[in-house]
């Protein structure tokens, strides 16, 4: 399925990956490209065939309920862009 | 099911049809985070409850913790619903500062629990099942302070990753009460099993309200979901201003708009949310550092057998084997420390008394739903911190039923108790309010009042019986409370009729 | 004596503990070579101080006869593994400022083992690339180039940065991660090892996620050997890791016996894809007979799926990238672009955060997920993915091994398919089938194309078979015998 402008601008958004006017149509061209590629896999009957949700066959492991990690602001902080007063700041959010 | 009783709004049209639906947001009792070792205790230091994984630092993993899903499963039975013996955590993703991977870990289409069954009393008496249609397991947001500074928000992470079960009820609720006694009665399950404190205030039991509106019988409307509902009263009050506006907005001639909304306590109104205008696509997908939960019958028997009475089955044992009244019993087991303390109550009594509890308990439950109750709300304590405890209180009712202080002494000596922590029996006796039951005491005393009022002895032989309560009175006031006013009575009886 | 940067990891643990020179002049030598190699811009961060200091160590455990199983030996470290202390890139602009307060649970081993770390090597960023040219610091330049051309030819990648190291002799071996073929393709482009071991055997714990359900750690390394004793170093149960198997680590070391007596080895149909070079074929046929001669039973098998790996896979890990990379949003660590609200902060971050290649993935992946297209293409993918998995089990009833080609050609030169990624995808069409059923697969220097470039063949096992795909690597090794090294051009 050829992907339009429009849809570059839509999934560029949900990504929240900024997308320049004059790059869409290429990113469009592009992105149609790889599509078209996958899109091969059409070509395979999947019906009845279950979707793998992993390659591990073992059951999910299960921690015990300790407390065992926390009390770690500085590391917590220590690469933040701006910090103030044990808080991550932002740009306000207006709810 | 019991069919819903379409509680009907009038509107200018004619009238509407309310729907709601609840998604409770419960945070699971627990020591440590959902997919962390970090704690969950409430009010700390920011960002002093996080770890590597719950601030989503690159290359960080969730393990599952074992208890949590433990109290998943409590939960789940403990409102009647199907266990899923494998469910999957999905990946639920968007951006918000306080959401720090970029995702959320919930369940989607494979939750750990399905359809259940809450039944909820109305104040009329009547009785409505609320269906369950799903519970599952999430992750917490961090918290985003917007009032600290004019142009930042502040970011806390100690929130992220405790774990919470969102309960989401099928569309059976009509009315803003029906919605507020669901609540409540989910956050008494809840409590009575261990797996949420219910504590609304902190935010431990968040709601969600999906409302809509249609003409009885019609299709249903579409619905807006209101967030940030944090009580009872809040619930109520969202509830009738939204379907108020959708009412008043569909009979102007304008369409629902499915959106969410924000409930402001301050005003009792909901408003639009901006933040949450761009359309969601959440891009749902198993989460490929986890593997499906999966549970084996026995795990699931073992809770099963573990799980404490619920309030539904402990109403109708108090009902049934102590012969209480229906709406006492309901009062008792509201809250699960009420019912604690009124089954120590109950248990300390039978002990002193040697009585069966099915003589004692309706008796023991007027104490406590008229006695203890009223005096702890009107100083809006709860039953924690009762200044009496159940056997202290026991040690009263002893007294009161084996005859050492009468009935009115006792409500005296209740209050003094609950004014100072004082035993009853210490009250008793420094107070003197034991009961004269002695026959040679009594008789001097009814000689005296016989002697000193001739002419109500008169008007009694003259055939004016009931002023044998003018005897009965001046006796007890004389005896300031003590005498037994039974036997006084006999006696009187007896002397008057010579 | 030849040359400290010459040994083998084998044979440089034997002279440490033989005391014939010491992990600090060990240590130097390497420390040099790296040096002297910066032409080839392999490594992101050089960590010499920490080098001499852990080399210091090494030989007072030497000395007081407390060597652990790879004390002194100097390594490079692909940087997406997570070291404390030392900043971790990923080779993206957007972690370009980060420093970890914590260490991978692999790279964490290795020390425990007593291993050196020379520095964090470049590799396409995020992991996301088949030549190393993705990364926000610059290609990396595989130490091969054709005699008597001075063209660039790219490592491969992702682990480009790992391989050159490792190939050019300035680190005895390095970390590698694999997720469609990032281990075996550099290892076949820069004439080395590389091992890609099942999925979950190693921790994924601290290393920078791309596609969560493919990403593997592995070693890569000059020999099979070499490769046989980092393995074994770097894998175990991590209850860190929900993905990490609880299985008892082999001594991989013993299971070189040399002996493939009546082991069955596969010939897939399908790896003979249209245009393959012919001398690919030449030494897929070759590597197929050194194995018959010792003693092996060759038998040609089917994988019919083998075409749609790569486009499954180019639903998957995209679609986990793009929600892996979210947490790249300005507001914890890594790059922050500032905005006028947090919208503008989130998109800027991460439009210039991010190259061009990791962008696309991004988009790709989100599309994919998005509503109404998950079906089609996410669950699709996952679906045919059973069926892949299912075609291997198949192969594995009949064979022990499978024998494939690692990539369907020598290095290319820089920038040759920098303007087609579906051109540069197709680089991983042998190695992507066996990420996606999780299997073990390891690249084997095999001989020289008509050009003078490296060329490797795969081995592929059943899941947790490492031991018989290094033993049979261990032969292949042998009868290749091969020699050849890289001309130290960046010496000049």
């Amino acid at each position: 399925m050829a992907l339009d402008k429009a849809t570059v601008t839509k999934i560029a958004r949900l990504a929240r990956v900024r997308v320049a006017e004059s790059d869409k149509d290429g990113l469009a061209g592009e992105l149609s490209g790889i599509l078209a590629f996958i899109e091969q896999l059409n070509e395979i009957d999947t019906k009845g065939v279950e979707p793998m949700t992993s390659v591990v066959a073992m059951p999910l492991p299960r921690r015990e309920d300790k407390v065992t990690d926390g009390g770690k602001q500085d590391d917590i902080l220590a690469n933040a862009p701006e910090k103030t007063a044990g808080f991550f700041t932002i740009p306000k959010v207006i709810e | 099911m019991t069919a819903p009783t379409p509680a009907l709004l009038k509107g200018a049209t004619g009238d509407w049809e309310l729907i709601i639906g609840l998604e409770v947001h419960a945070q699971v009792t627990s020591n440590s985070k959902l997919f962390s070792g970090a704690s969950t205790e409430f009010g700390a230091e920011p960002n002093t409850q996080v770890s590597l994984i719950d601030a989503a630092f690159p290359g960080m993993l969730p393990v599952i913790n074992a208890f949590v899903v433990e109290q998943a499963v409590r939960t789940g039975l403990g409102l009647n619903a199907q266990i899923n013996l494998r469910s999957v955590f999905d990946r639920k993703n968007y951006f918000y500062p306080d959401l720090p991977a970029g995702y959320q870990i919930s369940q989607y289409k494979q939750p750990i629990v399905g359809e259940g069954i809450v039944t909820v009393e109305l104040r009329d008496g009547s009785v409505r099942e609320v269906g369950i249609e799903r519970l599952h397991l999430e992750q917490d947001a961090g918290k985003s302070l917007h009032d600290q500074h004019p142009k930042l928000t502040y970011v806390d992470l100690n929130r992220a990753g405790v774990a919470l079960m969102e309960i989401v009820s099928k569309p059976d609720l009509r009315s803003g009460e029906e919605a507020g006694e669901y609540v409540k009665k989910l956050r008494t399950i809840l409590r009575y099993l261990g797996t949420c404190d219910g504590n609304m205030e902190q935010g431990s039991l968040r709601c969600d309200v999906n409302v809509s509106v249609r003409k009885p019988g019609a299709p249903l409307g579409t619905r807006c979901e209101i967030k940030n509902v944090n009580s009872v009263r809040f619930l109520q009050q969202a509830v009738d201003f939204e379907s108020r506006r959708q009412i008043e907005e569909l009979e102007a001639g304008r369409a629902i708009k499915q959106e969410t909304r924000l409930y402001d306590a301050n005003t009792g109104e909901t408003r639009s949310m901006r933040s949450k205008e761009e359309a969601h696509d959440y891009r749902y997908f198993p989460d490929p550092d986890l593997l499906p939960l999966e549970l084996t019958p026995d795990f699931v028997a073992r809770i099963k057998a573990s799980l404490p009475e619920l309030p539904d089955a402990k109403a109708a044992r108090l009902e049934k084997e102590l012969g209480i009244a229906p709406y006492q019993a309901r009062v008792l087991v509201m809250e699960k420390e009420s019912a604690d303390y009124f089954e120590a109550f109950v248990a300390a009594v039978q002990k002193r008394t040697g009585k069966a509890q099915k003589d004692i308990g309706q008796d023991c439950a007027n104490v406590v739903v008229t006695e203890l109750f009223g005096a702890l709300n009107k100083d809006s304590k709860s039953i924690e911190s009762s200044p009496i405890s159940p056997t202290a209180l026991a040690g009263l009712q002893a007294l009161k039923m084996d005859g050492t202080i009468s009935g009115p002494t006792a409500k005296k000596v209740f209050e003094e108790m609950y004014a100072t922590g004082k035993d009853a029996s210490a009250i008793v006796e420094e107070k003197g309010l034991r009961q004269v039951s002695d026959t040679g005491a009594l008789e001097a005393m009814v000689d005296k009042v016989i002697t000193e009022n001739p002419k109500q002895v008169e008007q009694f032989r003259g055939g004016k019986e009931t002023v044998i309560t003018f005897f009965v009175g001046q006796i007890m006031k004389a005896s300031r409370g003590t005498a037994n006013p039974a036997m006084v009575t006999e006696l009187l009886k007896k002397k008057l009729a010579k | 004596m030849t040359s400290l940067t010459d040994l083998t990891l084998a044979e440089a643990r034997d002279g440490l503990r033989a005391k014939k020179f010491s992990a600090a002049e060990l240590a130097r030598a390497h420390v040099d070579a790296m040096i002297a190699a910066r032409p080839l811009n392999a490594f992101i961060s050089e960590t010499p101080v920490i080098a001499k200091a852990m080399a210091d160590e090494s030989d007072k455990r030497i000395a007081r006869g407390d060597a652990r199983p790879l004390e002194g030996l100097p390594l490079a470290i692909k940087d997406l593994f997570c070291t404390k202390g030392v900043r971790t890139t990923a080779a993206s602009h957007i972690l370009e400022p980060f420093v970890p307060t914590y260490e991978s649970t692999v790279t964490q081993k290795l020390w425990n083992d007593g291993a050196v770390m020379l520095g964090k090597v470049n590799l396409d960023e995020f992991a996301m690339g088949s030549s190393n040219e993705t990364s926000y610091f610059g290609p990396v330049e595989n130490p091969w180039r054709k005699p008597g051309d001075n063209k660039s030819r790219v490592p491969g990648g992702s682990s480009g940065g790992s391989a050159a190291a490792v190939s050019a002799r300035f680190a005895l071996a390095a970390t590698g991660t694999d997720t469609g073929g990032s281990i075996r393709q550099p290892a076949a482009f820069c004439g080395i090892v590389g091992i890609k071991p099942t999925y979950g055997r190693c921790s994924r714990f601290g290393i920078v996620a791309f596609a969560s359900s493919l990403d593997q750690a592995g070693p890569m390394t000059r020999t099979v050997k070499d490769a046989a004793i980092m393995l074994r170093s770097m894998c175990g149960f991590d209850p860190k890791d929900s993905t990490s198997v609880d299985m008892a680590v082999p001594d991989f070391e013993k299971a070189l016996t040399g002996n493939i007596r009546g082991l069955k080895v596969g010939i897939p149909e399908e790896y003979r894809v249209d245009g393959m070079p012919k001398e690919i074929e030449a030494i897929w046929t070759k590597g197929a007979e050194w194995l018959k001669a010792a003693g092996a039973i060759l038998k040609p098998v089917k994988l019919p799926l083998t075409k749609y790996a790569l486009p499954t896979y180019y639903i998957v890990a995209p679609a986990e990238c793009s929600s892996n990379l979210a947490r790249y949003d300005g507001v914890r660590f890594g790059l922050r672009e500032k905005g006028e609200d947090l919208t503008a902060m989130y998109e800027g971050t991460r439009a210039s955060g991010f190259g061009r290649e990791v962008r696309r993935r991004i988009l790709i992946g989100t599309y994919v997920l998005s509503a109404g297209y998950y079906d089609a293409y996410y669950l699709k993918a996952q679906r045919v993915r059973t069926l892949i998995a299912r075609d291997f089990e198949n192969a594995f009833k009949e064979v022990d091994v499978l024998l494939t080609p690692t990539a369907p050609s020598s290095a290319f030169a820089r920038g040759e398919k920098t303007a087609d990624p579906i051109a540069m995808y197709l680089n991983d069409v042998f190695t992507v089938p066996a990420s996606l059923a999780g299997l073990p697969g390891i690249s084997v220097p095999a001989g020289l194309s008509s050009d003078g470039l490296p060329l490797g063949l795969q081995l592929i096992g059943r899941a947790y078979d490492e031991e018989t795909v290094l033993r049979t690597a261990g032969v292949l090794e042998q009868a290749a015998n091969f020699t050849a090294k890289p001309q130290t051009w960046w010496k000049q």
